[in-house]
């Protein structure tokens, strides 16, 4: 890799500098920059070439009152550092005394090290040259599909840097790059049909483009014969990527800053409670070979670790800020953000069967929905979570894609939508089909669950 | 956190400007466009009664767009000094096969005098309410909550306050200037009485008026979400199926910016995502639906003095009488699809081009009285607050409502929760039978290819015959 942007040494001095300028004894800082570049191409031609720097500082501030403030900036020159400080300072005059964060315990505690191969940038114009041909040969698997309205190909390199006036100093320099193939189809007197596919690598050479055209094709290709589904309940088949989506939705089940504001289904009660099926378990894991572009610190600069949420059906811990975790007489977790108010969230999940073998934590074995008579529902890939789930009620109701199973026959569904409640779904599991798939978001297996009310528009 | 801009951000720049885009023509590009920013945000969230966040926020970029018969490429940047615009530039330029350094002549005339709409507006952010003043006004709304509410298990506010001063030039001669204001305050509870909880949320925004949160009705506002929230904390589940449906006016109206709107945007045309792209002049509604997106309202957060590219916003009348009238367009759109300009190019920030975007956009105010659209309905849904939604790249679109009612023999009854809207444009467009004479505006956040955008989303009741409603 070529020289850090973001210089540690420096950056820490001319902020102690600035800092004691304006009486400023504490602060932290979370920093980065990077440099994108992308394509579109539409029907053979580019579309649209981007190409972004961007560099972002964000700072806290402690004042006399031990009160915090925050703020960010994209200027990095030292009027911005000195404008952010002044900022934050008065910010922090609104700090909230019940709830004061902290600088992390573990924030120069050792960090695991990551294999994160480093890929140089490759000219825009072969990424170009890849994009138009990965385009031509998905249009050339089936006279339906006529166009890829929804296509780029990017590569990102990043830094990012955490530093604090008690000597803490993490930093990460990380390339990634992305491809995503999403084919519009249509037959004569039949409605549209769309469907895509994703790959992340650490470089745009080493991304899967085959497997990700097969992918898209295989989708649009499968949604062309569809017919629309009778309203009523069914067993249904999540697939991975959905059922990521659908657990990801409802991370405030494990978010300890959630809890204690209140919005959480979860209270501090329910952790050694049941959550879920006695076979089902959940673990955060940032970690995870399969997470491009993971960090091994978090906003604080905790170290990322492998969280166990859910095992056996139990929940078994939250996911932790410095503060939150501090409220509940824990070490932080790794999962924190940076701000006035630290925000928490989830890395990779991990989800899957609670242990091998034994049926009581296995669930139902042999599920194959290749050989199922029906009917039954399987869900492709949800849409519309940011309006369709309820979070703090624990409701759902998303539009989907996918295909109804009857008499050993797969038909894709025209339009229809899954509703219930993220608690009944998670004790409704029936069981795990096929091994656990590697997804950009998570690990998970295909999971079967019982009765789900369908909408359709039979 | 009150800042004064003495100096404007066109100050200086004109040369450096004329530099940048001579230096573009010179290597070939058919237009040069710059857009240079300064932000300034501050949000505050205010829970219970404490505020826990004041996050404020500043920055500075350039985006630099250059086209080429029909294609573009696209830079932006945080650094603003002569040799990284330089290099964005040429970062641009190479995108496109271009190369910089030749000696001919760029045909570049130079800019045209400046055309500044910001001169009246360099007092806003002084204008603006202090950070004290909008904790104490959050304050007080979270406080009406506890006053009114029941079984509220969390109460919060929030205030956002952006500001945007923009520079846009390009090689055509455009050269403009604006100030932009944004603030939204948003309440939302959570309401919990054993295993009954319902959440609800509200969003008031306006742009271009500094003193806008000192007027707001903090008692007004809770009250109505207090009730709300009431009523929908012992609802019952809506029965799925398909129905006739009122939607109520105001936020009501994100049923055509999320089923129709999207698709009469010249960036769906160019991805062949639209199924009206050849429909101009032809029914594609109700002869019931006027629509209209326009730039000018006063004070409606979706109202533009110039859009991102420079042009002056228009009131653009999309639908009339149900037959589609024309295409919001940009200056992308105008170049790919033939379709004119309408003054709605518009992006997020310097990150991204500006693209063809909805700005105000609303259905037409009808004849008839709202209660007469729910008498004419024997069963179907009162939609009284609608939640988000989205469209696909099929056309098929989903909106949440978050307060419900059911229709009986024409008439209100009980409450109904977990109700989804989904369909198709083509579809649901030639439905919508009757509108009444409420036409309200409301403000939110529209999110596609360029961006979060600020918009207003409006309509009176409308009555649609049958459509989908997801439930259990």
């Amino acid at each position: 890799m070529g020289e850090a942007v973001l210089k540690a040494e420096p950056l820490r001095d001319q902020l102690a500098q600035l800092a004691r300028q304006q009486g400023i004894q504490q602060w932290d800082l979370g920093a980065s920059c990077s440099s994108d570049t992308s394509v579109q191409v539409d029907r053979g031609e580019p579309k649209q070439i981007k190409a972004a720097q961007r560099s972002a500082i964000t700072v806290r501030v402690w004042n006399e009152a031990g009160l915090v403030g925050i703020t960010s900036t994209s200027d990095l020159s030292p009027e911005g550092l000195s404008k952010a400080l002044s900022g934050a300072k008065e910010a922090s005059g609104f700090g909230n005394p019940d709830d004061i964060p902290a600088f992390s315990p573990l924030a120069t505690a050792p960090v695991q090290p990551l294999q994160q191969p480093w890929h140089e940038p490759v000219n825009i114009l072969n990424l170009l040259d890849t994009l138009k041909d990965a385009e031509r040969q998905l249009l050339e698997r089936h006279v339906a599909i006529g166009t890829v309205p929804y296509n780029g190909l990017a590569q990102r390199s990043s830094e990012r840097l955490y530093l604090n006036s008690a000597g803490a100093c993490r930093q990460q320099a990380l390339s990634t790059a992305s491809l995503y193939l999403y084919a519009r189809a249509v037959e004569t007197g039949r409605k549209p049909r769309s469907a895509g596919a994703v790959r992340v690598a650490y470089g745009s050479t080493e991304l899967d483009v085959a497997g990700c055209i097969d992918e898209a094709a295989e989708r649009t290709i499968s949604h062309l014969a569809y017919a629309p589904i009778a309203t009523g309940h069914y067993t249904c088949v999540f697939s991975p990527e959905a059922f990521l989506d659908l657990i990801g939705a409802f991370s405030s089940l494990f978010n300890a800053r959630a809890v204690l504001d209140g919005i959480s289904l979860s209270t501090r009660e329910s952790l050694g409670q049941a959550l879920a099926v006695p076979f089902l378990s959940i673990v955060d894991n940032g970690l995870h070979p399969g997470n491009i572009g993971a960090s091994n610190f978090d906003g604080e600069g905790t170290p990322t670790q492998r969280l166990p949420l859910v095992e056996r059906g139990i929940l078994t811990h939250f996911l932790h800020s410095e503060a939150t975790a501090r409220a509940f007489g824990v070490s932080p977790s790794g999962h924190a953000g940076m701000g006035a108010k630290v925000s928490v969230g989830p890395d990779y999940f991990e989800i899957g069967p609670a242990g091998s073998g034994d049926p009581a934590t296995a669930g139902v074995a042999g599920l194959d929905q290749n050989h199922h008579d029906g009917p039954l529902v399987v869900i492709d890939s949800l849409s519309a979570l940011h309006a369709g789930v309820k979070a703090s009620q624990g409701s759902f109701s998303l539009p989907f894609d996918g295909w109804l199973i009857r008499g050993g026959e797969r038909v894709s569904i025209e339009a229809a939508t899954v509703a219930g409640d993220i608690r009944q779904l998670l004790n409704t599991l029936i069981g795990f089909e096929g091994s656990a798939k590697v997804t950009p978001d998570g690990v998970c297996p295909w999971v079967w669950v019982e009765g789900l009310s369908i909408t359709g528009e039979a | 956190m009150t800042t004064t801009r003495s100096v404007s951000l066109a100050d200086g720049w004109t040369p450096r400007l004329e530099h940048l885009l001579a230096h573009g023509r010179r290597a070939g590009a058919d237009l040069v466009e710059v857009f240079v920013e300064r932000t300034e945000h501050i949000g505050v969230l205010a829970e219970q009664d404490r505020i826990t966040s004041v996050s404020p926020a500043f920055g500075l970029g350039a985006g630099i767009r250059v086209f080429r018969d029909q294609q573009d490429g696209f830079v932006s940047t945080n650094d603003l000094s002569e040799s990284g615009l330089l290099m964005a530039l040429d970062q641009a330029l190479g995108m496109l096969g271009l190369v910089a350094g030749s000696s001919g002549s760029s045909g570049f005339e130079g800019l045209v005098p400046l055309r500044s709409f910001a001169d009246s507006k360099r007092d806003w952010l002084e204008r603006c309410p202090t950070l004290a003043e909008a904790s104490h006004k959050l304050l007080e709304g979270t406080a009406r909550l506890e006053q009114h509410g029941q079984h509220l298990q969390v109460r919060r506010g929030s205030y956002a306050r952006d500001w945007q001063e923009v520079l846009v030039a390009a090689s055509d001669g455009t050269y403009g200037h604006d100030i932009r204001l944004h603030q939204s305050l948003g309440l939302n509870v959570l309401a919990a009485d054993g295993d009954h909880r319902a959440s609800l949320g509200r969003r008031y925004g306006t742009s271009d008026s500094p003193d806008d949160l000192r007027r707001w009705d903090a008692e007004a506002s809770a009250l109505e979400l207090t009730d709300s929230v009431g009523t929908m904390l012992y609802a019952d589940y809506v029965e799925a199926g398909q129905m006739p449906a009122v939607l109520a006016n105001r936020f009501g109206g994100v049923i055509f910016h999320e089923a129709c709107g999207h698709l009469l945007e010249t960036t769906q045309v160019e991805r062949g995502t639209t199924p009206f792209s050849d429909k101009v002049g032809q029914l594609i509604a109700h002869p019931a639906v006027t629509a209209i997106d326009e730039g000018l309202s006063q004070a409606a957060f979706g109202s533009l003095s110039m859009d991102d590219e420079g042009m002056e916003p228009q009131r653009t009348v999309l639908i009339k009488d149900g037959v589609l009238q024309c295409f919001l367009s940009d200056r992308a759109g105008e170049l790919r699809t033939g379709h004119r300009r309408t003054g709605s190019g518009r992006r997020q920030s310097h990150g991204f081009a500006a693209a063809s975007r909805m700005r105000n956009t609303f259905i037409a105010a009808g004849p008839h009285r709202p209660e007469a659209l729910i008498a004419s309905v024997d069963r179907g849904l009162y939609c009284k607050s609608m939640g988000g939604g989205s469209v696909g790249p099929t056309g098929q679109f989903n909106f949440a409502v978050d307060e419900a009612y059911l229709i009986e023999n024409g008439t209100l009854t009980k409450p109904v929760k977990g109700a989804t809207l989904i369909g198709e444009a083509k579809e649901v467009m030639p439905r919508i039978s009757m509108c009444a004479n409420d036409l309200e505006l409301a403000a939110g956040f529209c999110g596609s290819v360029s961006g979060s955008i600020f918009v207003t989303v409006g309509q009176p009741h409308i009555k649609v015959d049958s459509i989908t409603v997801g439930g259990r």
